[in-house]
């Protein structure tokens, strides 16, 4: 993986590479891929803390090895319906501008090589919500993978 | 050793080795324009400092190699090894004073002229024929003298020193040195310990022969002192091994750690206390020991005196009386205070603002000063101290104060209240404004201050960093700001609490107390119109629910019954304001790490930070501030004014007591009744007030309790609620009904006595109103005509007849208030308006049991009456002394002259304890 990285620390996901790897995550049943350089950790189900009057989006926070990680519920995040009571959820820990972030969604599954090359475009007729946050689409054999936008992600107002 | 000359030596070290290793690089790269500037700028900076210092031996010599140095980077003089050798010479030479200088905390005699001369020459490009060598100045020939003078004669106007030309008004080196030296020709002058003692000529105690200005003698060798030096020359200096300069970030990571260490340590205690005789206690605790001294360590690297903060004080000072005309002294205080260097920074600003402020608005012109008495000079007091975990930072002045009439004036003109609520503001709710946005009581704009950015600036800033602000003033006395901030803003101490199933934390600085209510508790909590109050003591606190505030929806169940259950209120101040936060449970406090939140949950404005607890869980911190700003409270309040009434009191020896306010029969004067007297408030159901021969009663609490109403002709309310005041005694109760309770105050009472109307006592000013003042007894008397004559319920079961107490007291009003106290009380009660009066009725034969007496009277105060009655045929009869306030010594010396007790004046109970108690003795 590193050899291929033209190592340039300003835009390391964005630069033109042959291939990119990401953790793929579910959530109702939908495939979304987050960048894997982005990703810092995958947490099981964690004791989070609400946080009053926080934007709803915002599921709470929680203590990561001595770190303070605001949790966000992808899931209302898109107004999808809540998780199923007594469902598991998964947390990817992304970090954006320096902050943690840990992104609750419903599994994680593997980690893929992309080809950039083969990164589509949102289809125009998307969800002007879901367009917000996606940065793509890949064509996968069996399914689609939305790929995430995680700075867009969770840039909201509410 | 003064701080400043060993922060120098350890600068002037650094900046030498570093010169060092430059001048070496210089030699082999000299055409490099940036490493040149290099080295001239550190030369530069170390001739500043000695200048400033008072070094002049060490200026001088690095001012001629500056000069040197200043003719490489112009290009007017070719980087030659010579040369070079004669700049490290320089270094040398300079390193030896310093060594010197290190171990005298004085620069050694002797003087340098001759490196000096040679450094000139080489400005002068003269060097060229100077075979020098390593250059040292000892060996430097004689015949450069020579030269030197060959040099003046050629140019005159080019002074050999300085490499340039005099300006007008300076004096050559050589004039000084001169100077110097026959100055210590003189009789040895006084050493001054304080820093002057750098100078050489001061310090001189074998005054060389006169030889100083005598070029050509000093150069052939170096002097006795110097020679000192020289054997010195080699050890490493002392003082620049001591301290290591450390970049902030660095200490700043490391508090970061340490913080984090602490946190650890906590949970681990923790989880330990829950094993009982576990093998880890005991290395655990010396975990802690060692982890606690570690963090109080770390602590005190970032601690730096406050001085740092006002350093520029006394300019801005000094620059203000100039310019406004003033006279004006600035005293500073506990300038050696340490606090966290984080917090410093964030408080330099503010202060400098104010104490900007208390010179521009604050002291008057020197002959408005006279005018009234004051001497010309104003003095602007700076004072820190220590007070538990925090900086006091008190900016008094003794100066105008502040003109409420022109406050009100201005918050009227900037729409900040209108003139009807002004009218209705006390004094301190005034002065409040002073602290809102865009106010400044300047009538011109001077070059100073009103600019807008106000006071209301300095607020933010302070309560930022968790501190408080409050101000005193007294119109043409001054002004006084007390600043309280913590003292680090790393690790503060936090109070948990939880409301709606989830934990929150409450800094420490602004939980004033904790107060439990339920329904069987002493305390609970009411409710006037839905707003929950509490009554502390002798005021009603605001509430505010955490639950509701933020919002953390209310369990059905709980909330019904909300009124049984137990809850904590939580007395949190902020800024004057006091205020209750209801929680649901209190835990521990806990030292905490503050930690910023998310950026996406900045806007929350009632959440200071988030932190890990010991047991790792999250919590948010709740910020007081932003809590009294969503509850709309925020400067305007009065508890502002009741606290700034008590402190009045202490100053001042009037009577001050506590009302409740109300208004009642229609009127919209308000009313006023002494709080002591009130025994509830409460607001009865309409539907539940019933007749009883006429005369509205209403059950309470398993009785009877009869409704008077203020004015004869009122009735009850029909629906809604009835707002009644209850007077209770013993078994007895009766309400006073009224239209609206309004409020409660502590103030003066100056009551005009009208006993025209049954009642009323009569009318007084009571927070800037006409306010008529009810006498209870007679409403008391409306409800049981027989309530003064009934059964004596505090009194001693012995007593066989009512007591005969003797009550002086200059104030009518508290003769009025305090003669049905103790009527109520079972004793007969003669009053007497002062010690004169009281003595009159003693030469009459007149016998009392009891004497309760004020202390505060005009011409003989309670001391001396007590001494008086001591001598009397009363000599027997016990005195208890009331007082507004009683501290330890007024009490010992009330105890000396004979009172038997102290009371407060306010506490009716303790005054009927003390005086049974004392008779029951006596009996």
């Amino acid at each position: 993986m590193a050899n291929d990285l033209v190592v340039d620390n300003a835009s390391r996901e964005m630069v033109a590479l042959d291939t990119q790897q990401y953790v793929t995550v579910f959530i109702r049943n939908q495939m979304f891929g987050i960048p894997v350089l982005q990703v810092h950790d995958i947490l099981a189900n964690q004791k989070i803390t609400r946080i009053p009057l926080a934007p709803q989006e915002v599921a709470g926070s929680l203590n990561l090895r001595g770190r303070i990680v605001t949790a966000i519920d992808v899931r209302r995040r898109l107004r999808l319906p809540p998780r199923d009571d007594g469902k598991n959820s998964m947390s990817v820990v992304v970090e954006v501008d320096g902050e943690p972030y840990s992104l609750i969604v419903d599994s994680v599954g593997e980690v893929l090589s992309l080809s950039d090359a083969k990164l589509e475009k949102n289809p125009s007729t998307l969800d002007p919500l879901w367009r917000e946050v996606s940065a793509g689409i890949f064509r996968l054999d069996n399914r689609l993978m939305v790929v995430l936008d995680t700075t867009r992600l969770l840039t909201f107002d509410s | 050793m003064d701080d400043l000359l060993s922060e120098f030596l350890t600068e002037t070290s650094e900046n030498l080795a570093t010169l060092d290793v430059e001048i070496v690089r210089l030699e082999q790269n000299p055409n490099d324009r940036d490493l040149l500037s290099n080295i001239f700028r550190l030369v530069h900076t170390i001739k500043g400092t000695c200048g400033f210092l008072g070094l002049p031996r060490l200026e001088a010599v690095a001012h001629a190699g500056e000069n040197v140095l200043g003719k490489f980077r112009d290009g007017e003089l070719e980087v030659t090894p010579t040369a070079v050798s004669l700049i490290f010479a320089s270094l040398d030479r300079i390193k030896e004073i310093l060594s010197v200088l290190e171990e005298t905390e004085a620069e050694p005699e002797g003087d340098d002229q001759d490196l000096i001369d040679q450094l000139n020459m080489a400005a002068e490009g003269k060097l060229a024929d100077m075979q020098g060598g390593a250059g040292a100045a000892a060996e430097a020939p004689v015949e450069e003298t020579a030269e030197e003078e060959a040099v003046e004669e050629v140019d005159e106007d080019v002074h050999p020193d300085l490499g340039r030309p005099l300006m007008p008004g300076e004096v050559s080196l050589d004039e000084l040195e001169r100077v110097f030296q026959e100055t210590a020709a003189e009789p040895e002058p006084p050493v001054d310990e304080s820093g002057e003692a750098e100078h050489p000529e001061q310090e001189d105690e074998h005054p060389i022969a006169a030889s100083s200005d005598i070029v050509p003698a000093k150069t052939t060798e170096p002097k006795p002192a110097a020679g000192a030096a020289g054997e010195n020359a080699p050890k490493e200096s002392q003082v620049s091994n001591q301290t290591i300069r450390v970049s902030v970030d660095l200490l700043e990571n490391l508090m970061t750690m340490v913080s984090e260490l602490v946190l650890t340590r906590n949970q681990l205690l923790q989880i330990v206390r829950n094993y009982k005789d576990s093998e880890f206690q005991v290395p655990l605790q010396r975990l802690s020991h060692v982890t606690s001294e570690l963090q109080e360590g770390v602590m005190k690297t970032r601690m730096q005196p406050i001085g740092n903060a006002w350093a520029k004080l006394p300019r801005i000072i000094r620059d203000l009386s100039i310019e406004l005309n003033k006279k004006i002294d600035l005293q500073m205080i506990g300038a050696e205070t340490e606090l966290d260097r984080q917090v410093l920074e964030l408080i330099k600003d503010p202060l400098t603002h104010m104490v900007r402020n208390s010179g521009d608005h604050g002291i008057e012109a020197p002959e408005d000063r006279k005018m009234v008495g004051k001497s010309e000079t104003g003095t602007i007091t700076l004072n820190a101290f220590h007070e538990g975990g925090h900086i006091i930072i008190e900016i008094s002045d003794d100066g105008k104060g502040l003109n409420l009439d022109k406050i009100k004036a201005k918050a009227i003109q900037n729409g900040l209240a209108t003139e009807a609520d002004v009218e209705n503001m006390s004094d301190q709710q005034i002065q409040q404004f002073i602290f809102k946005a865009g106010f400044s009581t300047a009538a011109q704009v001077t070059a100073v201050s009103g600019r807008g950015v106000g006071m209301d600036v300095v607020r933010t800033n302070i309560e930022k960093i968790g501190g408080t602000i409050e101000l005193n003033s007294v119109e043409g006395k001054g002004s006084r700001f007390t600043i309280k901030i913590p003292l680090t803003l790393a690790i503060v101490s936090a109070l948990v609490v939880e409301a709606g199933g989830e934990r929150f934390a409450i800094p420490q600085i602004s939980v004033v107390e904790l107060v439990r209510a339920a329904e069987n508790s002493e305390h609970q909590i009411e409710e006037i119109n839905g707003t929950p109050v509490l009554r502390l003591r002798d005021r009603l606190l605001p509430l505010v629910s955490l639950r509701r505030i933020l919002d953390l929806g209310t369990d059905e169940t709980q909330e019904e019954g909300a009124a049984s259950r137990e809850t904590f209120i939580v007395v949190s101040q902020v800024g004057t304001y006091t205020f209750g936060i209801i929680v649901d449970r209190v835990f521990d406090t806990e030292e905490i790490v503050v930690k910023p939140v998310a950026p996406i949950l900045r806007h929350i404005s009632l959440f200071s930070g988030n932190t890990i607890l010991g047991d790792g869980s999250v919590i948010m911190i709740l910020d007081p501030n932003g809590i009294a700003a969503a509850t709309g409270e925020i400067t305007i309040t009065d508890d502002a004014d009741q606290r700034q009434v008590q402190r009045d009191r202490a100053m001042d020896a009037s009577d001050v007591t506590s009302l409740l306010l109300f208004r009642a029969g229609g009127s919209k004067q308000p009313r006023a009744v002494p709080l002591a007297l009130v025994a509830r408030l409460e607001e009865l159901e309409a539907e539940k007030i019933e007749f009883s021969d006429g005369q509205p009663v209403v059950q309470y609490r398993g009785k009877l309790m009869p409704l008077v109403p203020i004015a004869p002709g009122f009735m009850p309310a029909e629906e809604g609620h009835q707002p009644v005041l209850v007077f209770a005694d013993g078994d007895r109760a009766m309400g006073l009904m009224v239209d609206e309770i309004v409020d409660i105050v502590e103030d003066r009472i100056n009551i005009n006595l009208s006993a025209d109307t049954p009642g009323y006592m009569g009318t007084a000013i009571i927070s800037g109103q006409a306010t008529e003042v009810i006498d209870a007894g007679y409403f008391l008397q409306q409800a049981f005509a027989d309530w003064f004559q009934k059964s004596q319920p505090y009194s001693n079961p012995t007593a066989g007849r009512a007591r005969h107490v003797l009550l002086v007291d200059d104030s009518a009003f508290f003769r009025n208030l305090l003669t049905p106290v103790l009527s109520v009380a079972g004793f007969m009660v003669t009053t007497a308006e002062g010690p004169e009066a009281a003595m009159k009725l003693c030469e009459e034969g007149k016998t009392f049991d009891a004497i309760v007496s004020d202390i505060e009277m005009p011409n003989i105060d309670g001391f001396e009456f007590a001494s008086q009655v001591r001598g009397s045929a009363w000599a027997d009869v016990p005195i208890i002394a009331l007082s507004s306030h009683t501290d330890p010594e007024d009490l010992d010396r009330g105890r000396e002259v004979g009172f038997e007790d102290y009371v407060a004046k306010s506490d009716r109970d303790a005054l009927i304890d003390t005086l049974n108690n004392v008779l029951s003795q006596d009996a």
